[in-house]
């Protein structure tokens, strides 16, 4: 069974001219099957773990270790660490002009299984999950991202995710700035994958809205660069009435 | 009315929009000297012309100070064309060359005045071709100075791909006469070796409902400078002018452009679009596009866009729009340089694809939509499959 364990993690970020340490010792274990919730406040560093974890070159990892079924993640270049079988589901997908969804997903499906899909199962492939998140077929067409809706590039995220099937999977703030309709398709999207119990996923919210679709097993309140407290889903009630201002005075004075 | 936008990224790129009395035109001005057949109407350039203030002079190796003297075997040239056309080797005094237009700097002067035979090219009037015409020029280590005219009778319709390889020191005039309703594609492949020096001016009439093509694809070479430039016998003309280019580590590449609406409700539109790699790449782009007191109704669009794909590089780009009237259908233009963008490397990485892969995949992407253009299917291909060795190279 698939493990990403995250030890100790230290982050560091270069920003006007000084490093500052945004995570501050990150314990946390995701096991395939499982679903975790980071909830926090903004600027906790909940978005930092997400893109440290898939080698963004922003961010220096200083001290600490992650591992998927005991392998060094840290060590791994972007790309290996896709191929290992994380995925980072983008808040700001990234538009890439000149390059058709089609072949984007073709190139990446390609890379990730090692092999070419094959052609007819491919397009078939693609089709079906496009239907199941509303998805319209001249999409294929377009090219990454460029003039996407802010629903439509989550959905365009999901559709990866459900494609490339990582271990684990990183959801980062997958549910901001959308609307309800839009939010229960993307939810349904990461359900489904959920339900195949292959995938331990990873996700990070500020709001508990998207909770009421996706159940976690697990939460997290994610303050100061670490995790403040951990609990199951009754600790998402527990924010939903409280907010976060306990944890923000506890990272303040800490 | 006028529309104008310019999107200047990155510190080398300038523009400028005019609206000008005919009398003082910046754009006809902007030669240090009138245009002349004669070299010798021409003073030796110092570099500090306007028209050659980007240009290394110095590496012209000769071009431009009556030094470079031709050589025997300088450069083979070879036609193939389908049946239906005439291609003919003529002396310098057939008088069909030089219709086209005037050579408007020393160079161009130079080659008109150094020539000594001129390939004429015809396909007659009414004639559609369905294979393209085939100019091979190699490039055999000489110098050499060349004129070739492509002249397409009324409603005659032909591709011309004209292909650059070897090494040379070059200089050439190329005329291209369309008559009413004639179509014409050409494209223009500078795939020289290292040490190549070309220098070309190229001279488009449009004639009245006529439709003008030229697509530039400049890959290799030391030093490449080539001047396209149209104008139009006849209103409804349409000029589109595309090109593309790689300029890689030490290369200078320079498309100097004029777009003359000298009659009304004619069409163009520019799309120039490079990737530079390399210390010392040096792309050069200048867009020049006047529209004549009497050039009502006018349609025109240029645009340059530019990817630097490392440190080192420098793009100068300048899009000119000078207008003297009001009286026209649109008219803008945009230059935007950028580097490549490392967000968008990340986005592709972490869905598995590996650095190169990633790579290519922006870089094709940029150029796509320029290519798909081009409208020659087998020309497409062997752009992209080109532009893919550039890359390699850069990577190995």
């Amino acid at each position: 069974m698939a493990t990403l364990e995250i030890r100790d993690l230290h982050v560091t970020v270069e920003a006007d001219n000084a490093t500052k340490e945004i995570l501050k010792g990150v314990d946390l274990t995701v096991k395939q099957g499982e679903t975790h919730a980071i909830m926090g406040p903004n600027g906790s560093g909940k978005s930092t773990l997400a893109y440290s974890l898939a080698g963004h070159p922003k961010y220096t990892i200083t001290g600490g270790t992650v591992t998927l079924d005991g392998e060094d993640v840290l060590e791994m270049s972007v790309d290996e660490r896709a191929r290992a079988g994380l995925f980072l589901a983008m808040q700001y997908p990234v538009e890439v002009p000149g390059v058709s969804v089609s072949n984007f997903l073709r190139t990446s499906a390609t890379a990730v299984r090692g092999e070419a899909p094959k052609l007819r199962t491919w397009v078939k492939e693609v089709k079906e999950a496009m239907e199941r998140l509303s998805m319209d077929p001249s999409f294929a067409e377009r090219n990454v991202n460029e003039g996407f809706s802010g629903g439509e590039k989550k959905r365009h995220e999901i559709l990866q995710l459900e494609l490339l099937k990582p271990k684990v999977a990183i959801l980062d703030e997958t549910d901001s700035g959308l609307d309800v309709d839009a939010l229960r398709v993307v939810s349904e999207g990461v359900n489904r994958v959920r339900e195949t119990g292959e995938v331990g996923t990873l996700l990070i919210t500020h709001y508990t809205r998207i909770l009421r679709y996706i159940k976690p097993d697990h939460v997290h309140v994610f303050a100061n660069g670490r995790i403040a407290e951990s609990g199951g889903p009754e600790l998402a009630d527990k924010l939903e009435n409280e907010g976060y201002e306990a944890y923000v005075k506890g990272g303040a004075s800490a | 009315m006028a529309e104008a936008q310019n999107i200047p990224v990155g510190s080398t790129t300038a523009g400028a929009i005019a609206v000008a009395a005919e009398a003082d035109s910046t754009v006809a001005t902007r030669m240090s000297a009138p245009p002349s057949f004669d070299v010798a109407d021409f003073p030796v350039p110092h570099g500090r012309e306007e028209e050659w203030r980007f240009t290394p002079l110095e590496r012209l190796r000769g071009l431009h100070d009556g030094t470079a003297v031709a050589t025997g075997e300088g450069v083979k040239v070879a036609v193939g064309a389908p049946e239906g056309v005439t291609v003919e080797t003529v002396g310098r005094d057939d008088a069909r060359l030089g219709r086209a237009g005037t050579p408007v700097d020393r160079i161009a002067a130079q080659a008109y005045s150094s020539f000594e035979s001129a390939s004429v090219v015809t396909v007659p009037k009414e004639t559609v071709l369905t294979e393209p015409i085939r100019v091979v020029v190699h490039g055999e280590g000489g110098t050499a100075y060349g004129h070739t005219v492509v002249e397409l009778g009324a409603f005659a319709e032909a591709v011309v791909v004209i292909d650059h390889t070897g090494d040379a020191v070059l200089a050439a005039n190329v005329d291209y006469v369309l008559g009413d309703g004639a179509k014409l594609t050409v494209v223009s492949v500078q795939d020289w070796d290292d040490k190549a020096v070309h220098v070309a001016q190229h001279n488009a009439i449009v004639g009245r409902d006529a439709s003008f093509k030229s697509v530039v694809v400049t890959f290799g070479g030391d030093v490449v400078r080539l001047h396209p430039r149209v104008h139009y016998a006849g209103p409804g003309g349409e000029a589109e002018l595309f090109g593309l280019y790689f300029t890689d580590k030490g290369q200078h590449q320079e498309h100097r452009l004029l777009v003359d609406h000298n009659e009304p409700h004619c069409k163009s539109n520019v799309v120039y679009k490079g990737a530079l790699q390399g210390d010392e790449a040096h792309a050069v782009w200048i867009g020049d596009v006047l529209i004549e007191a009497r050039a009502e109704g006018t349609d025109t669009y240029e645009m340059n866009r530019n990817l630097v794909l490392t440190d080192g590089a420098r793009v100068d780009s300048v899009p000119n729009l000078e207008i003297e009237t009001g009286e026209i259908v649109g008219a803008g233009h945009a230059s935007a340089t950028g580097r490549f963008d490392d967000e968008q490397l990340f986005y592709l990485m972490a869905r598995g694809i590996p650095e190169y892969e990633a790579r290519r995949l922006v870089v094709r992407g940029f150029f796509a939509e320029l290519v798909q253009q081009i409208g020659v299917a087998d020309i497409e291909e062997r752009l992209l499959a080109k532009i893919d060795e550039e890359l390699e190279a850069s990577v190995a």
